[in-house]
């Protein structure tokens, strides 16, 4: 690997990742963090799957003409999902039969097909390969930080082990069942997305109206 | 001349411009070929595993629900049964449905549905349900091949509710292998004796039908005299003979009876 | 079936407690006339497609489905995904033209949206869980409709909230769409209290 590629990476990861610093397409993928055992496998098929169509498309773009390139990178997307499918039903067929219909829309994922069009289009096949990585993992960080949240606070376990005791088996903890419903994905999204942004205050976007404040004493 | 040599095709192709009609023919159909392959190669392949997966979870499901059905589990020790399966009967086919999942069938949602039951006139509703369900869940226990057990979900109206049971029958499919009275809202300490154990312990080893296929199965004042008879409760009579009632409904040819016959005689079409 | 109606609107509404569309939730939800639109013309495209792919599914898919052409034990369910996403392309493309063609009025207003819509997981999102849950007919249009208006009440009344939220007073690290996945939580809890709902 080059000095260059290599900075591409860490730089996509660390320093300027779209997902982890604008939560771009999260989208769906939400659904499956009520628990990290599904977040990670989802997290898993969705880095695969980028990195493979990026790969792909990248092998390709030079000879992609315009007037059928959405439709061609729909097609490879969609069939590398249903692959990707299609492995999980046949090796990992309980955690597929609880992702349920949440890996095939990996396809409609705006983060995949934005990546295609936005990188792999302009860019020879090896940082096309990181770049999905890179985009991959970043994602994934996302996903494993709430789906780690919520399965702890929602259920006292990590990964089907008991790492805070509960009062029903008792211990000391109280799950919070809030955890486990849609509403907390949410918040926590929120509140990472105000964590990630006070430690990047470049990320705060500026407010559309701002209250004006002025000094009461004086006028009154 | 006409080249012949695909790879001069193929760097001809590569090297037209990206717009021309013949190269986005050409991108659409191998895009389109490729990916055919890929998907169908993956499908294909990972086919018997995914099966195999699936029928496990069946299994899995059908014995978790038998196990789950009150009393069951002691009577499939019994009857040492080692495969189970659990299919839905067509009532209009006397055969088994194959266009149903048994495992998300609910006989209770297809109970009122007048789209999945049929109306009974008075004089043949002896279970007094009104309405039959076309399909009922059946399950059926092997033991190295030999049928030992069917369970048949039955249902009908007691005194002042719907009794619901598993009637098990033995491989016969004569014999009384158990009565399961999972479900009643009978009258407290009178009618809902019929889900004492004592009185349940009677069915066992009794006989449906007689030689010539009549059903005789019945509840009787008193004592019990034949083998077709089970003894009824003071004080409780119209729920227990709502119980034999629902049993001869069951048993009999809007029921499971013409199943019964047909797997008697083997000619299932699975 | 109203009962399914009232569940596809609101305790299995896709944005708020499936996560669906949540992408164009936010990035379209600023302003309360064009969350409107789009919701409207989700609705449109959700109540078309759902019971087209559902025909697809029995007609050509599904196990048994060729039976006719000798062919009883084809299973080409894998095939649902990108099937689904072909007809979802399709059906937008020729209700753009036909809305272009007969009602100009319709199509200037709900126009825009239209491609949004062909990438919005909500629609492909309704079409899997049809498959999945084994709906007939009757029933997918029921929740095809149903879904569709899920989601642009939501829609509707997400936007509403934030043209609200621009004059308040936000900690500057929430401001945008911090904020707004907040809000969209507490709109997920309100929708949620209709949970155990059962209508006949």
């Amino acid at each position: 690997m080059s000095g260059g590629n290599m900075k591409t990476f860490l730089t996509q990861l660390l320093d300027n990742n779209p997902i982890t610093l604008q939560i771009l397409g999260i989208c769906s993928a939400l659904a499956v963090t009520t628990s990290l055992g599904t977040a990670l496998t989802m997290s898993a098929a969705l880095t695969v799957v980028l990195m493979m169509s990026n790969g792909t498309i990248s092998l390709i773009r030079n000879h992609l003409p315009s007037s059928i390139r959405l439709i061609v990178q729909i097609t490879i997307i969609a069939s590398l999902v249903i692959v990707a499918d299609q492995i999980l039903l046949a090796f990992a067929f309980e955690m597929s039969q609880r992702l349920s219909i949440f890996v095939g829309l990996i396809v409609t994922n705006c983060l995949v097909l934005g990546r295609a069009e936005g990188f792999a289009m302009r860019n020879p096949i090896w940082p096309s390969l990181l770049d999905g990585l890179a985009n991959g993992l970043g994602y994934s960080a996302v996903l494993i930080v709430v789906g780690t949240i919520r399965e702890l606070l929602g259920t006292g376990m990590l990964l089907g082990r008991t790492i805070l005791p509960t009062v029903e088996t008792g211990g000391w903890f109280e799950p919070l069942g809030l955890m486990l419903l849609a509403p907390s994905a949410f918040f926590i999204i929120g509140l990472l997305i105000w964590a990630i942004r006070t430690l990047r205050p470049a990320q705060i976007e500026e407010p559309e109206f701002r209250i004006r404040t002025t000094d009461v004493s004086r006028t009154s | 001349m006409v080249e012949l040599n695909p790879i001069m095709w193929w760097r001809r192709l590569l090297s037209l411009p990206n717009e021309s009609r013949t190269k986005t023919f050409a991108v659409a159909f191998l895009v389109a070929f490729f990916s055919a392959i890929a998907v169908s190669v993956t499908a294909v392949a990972l086919r018997p595993i995914q099966q195999a997966n699936l029928e496990r979870q069946r299994t899995a499901q059908m014995e978790a629900m038998i196990s789950a059905l009150p009393g069951m589990a002691d009577i499939l020790r019994e009857a040492g049964a080692d495969t189970m399966e659990s299919f839905l009967v067509d009532f209009a086919t006397a055969n088994t449905a194959t266009n149903v999942n048994p495992a998300s069938y609910n006989f209770r949602d297809a109970m009122t549905d007048p789209a999945s039951s049929i109306s009974l006139s008075r004089d043949v509703d002896t279970a007094g349900i009104g309405r039959r369900p076309n399909l009922m869940p059946v399950y059926m226990l092997r033991s190295k091949g030999e049928l030992a057990l069917v369970v048949l979900p039955v249902y009908g109206t007691g005194y002042q509710s719907t009794i619901h049971a598993y009637l098990a029958l033995k491989g016969d499919l004569n014999t009384v292998a158990a009565l399961q009275v999972y479900e009643q809202g009978e009258t407290p300490g009178l009618g809902s004796r019929i889900t004492d154990a004592a009185w349940q312990a009677l069915w066992p080893g009794r006989k449906i039908a007689d030689d010539d296929g009549v059903i005789r199965i019945s509840v009787v004042r008193g004592s019990a005299t034949t083998v077709f008879e089970v003894d009824g409760i003071t004080g409780a009579t119209r729920s227990t003979t709502g119980v034999a009632n629902l049993l001869h409904f069951w048993l009999g040819d809007l029921g499971y009876g013409p199943f019964l016959t047909r797997l008697k005689r083997g000619d299932l079409e699975t | 079936m109203i009962d399914l109606f009232q569940r596809a609107i609101f305790e299995e509404n896709l944005a708020l407690s499936f996560f669906l569309g949540i992408c164009t939730f936010l990035a379209v939800s600023k302003r309360v006339d064009t969350a409107v639109g789009l919701g409207l013309a989700l609705i449109v495209v959700q109540t078309i497609t759902i019971p087209v792919n559902h025909l697809i599914l029995v007609l050509l898919l599904n196990k048994g489905a060729w039976a006719w052409a000798g062919l009883p034990d084809m299973d080409l369910t894998f095939l649902k995904l990108i099937s689904f996403i072909g007809v979802i392309a399709a059906m937008v493309q020729i209700l753009e033209m036909v809305l272009d063609r007969f009602v100009p009025v319709l199509h200037r207003s709900l126009g825009i949206f239209l491609p949004l819509i062909t990438v919005n997981c909500a629609i492909l999102g309704a079409s899997l869980f049809m498959a999945e849950r084994q709906y007939n007919l009757e029933e997918s249009m029921v929740y095809g409709l149903g879904s569709g208006i899920g989601w642009a009440l939501a829609i509707a009344a997400f936007a509403a909230i934030r043209e609200r939220l621009r004059y308040s007073d936000i900690p500057a690290g929430l401001q945008g769409l911090g904020i707004a996945f907040i809000a969209t939580g507490f709109m997920s809890m309100g929708f949620s209290a209709f949970v155990g709902v059962r209508l006949p």
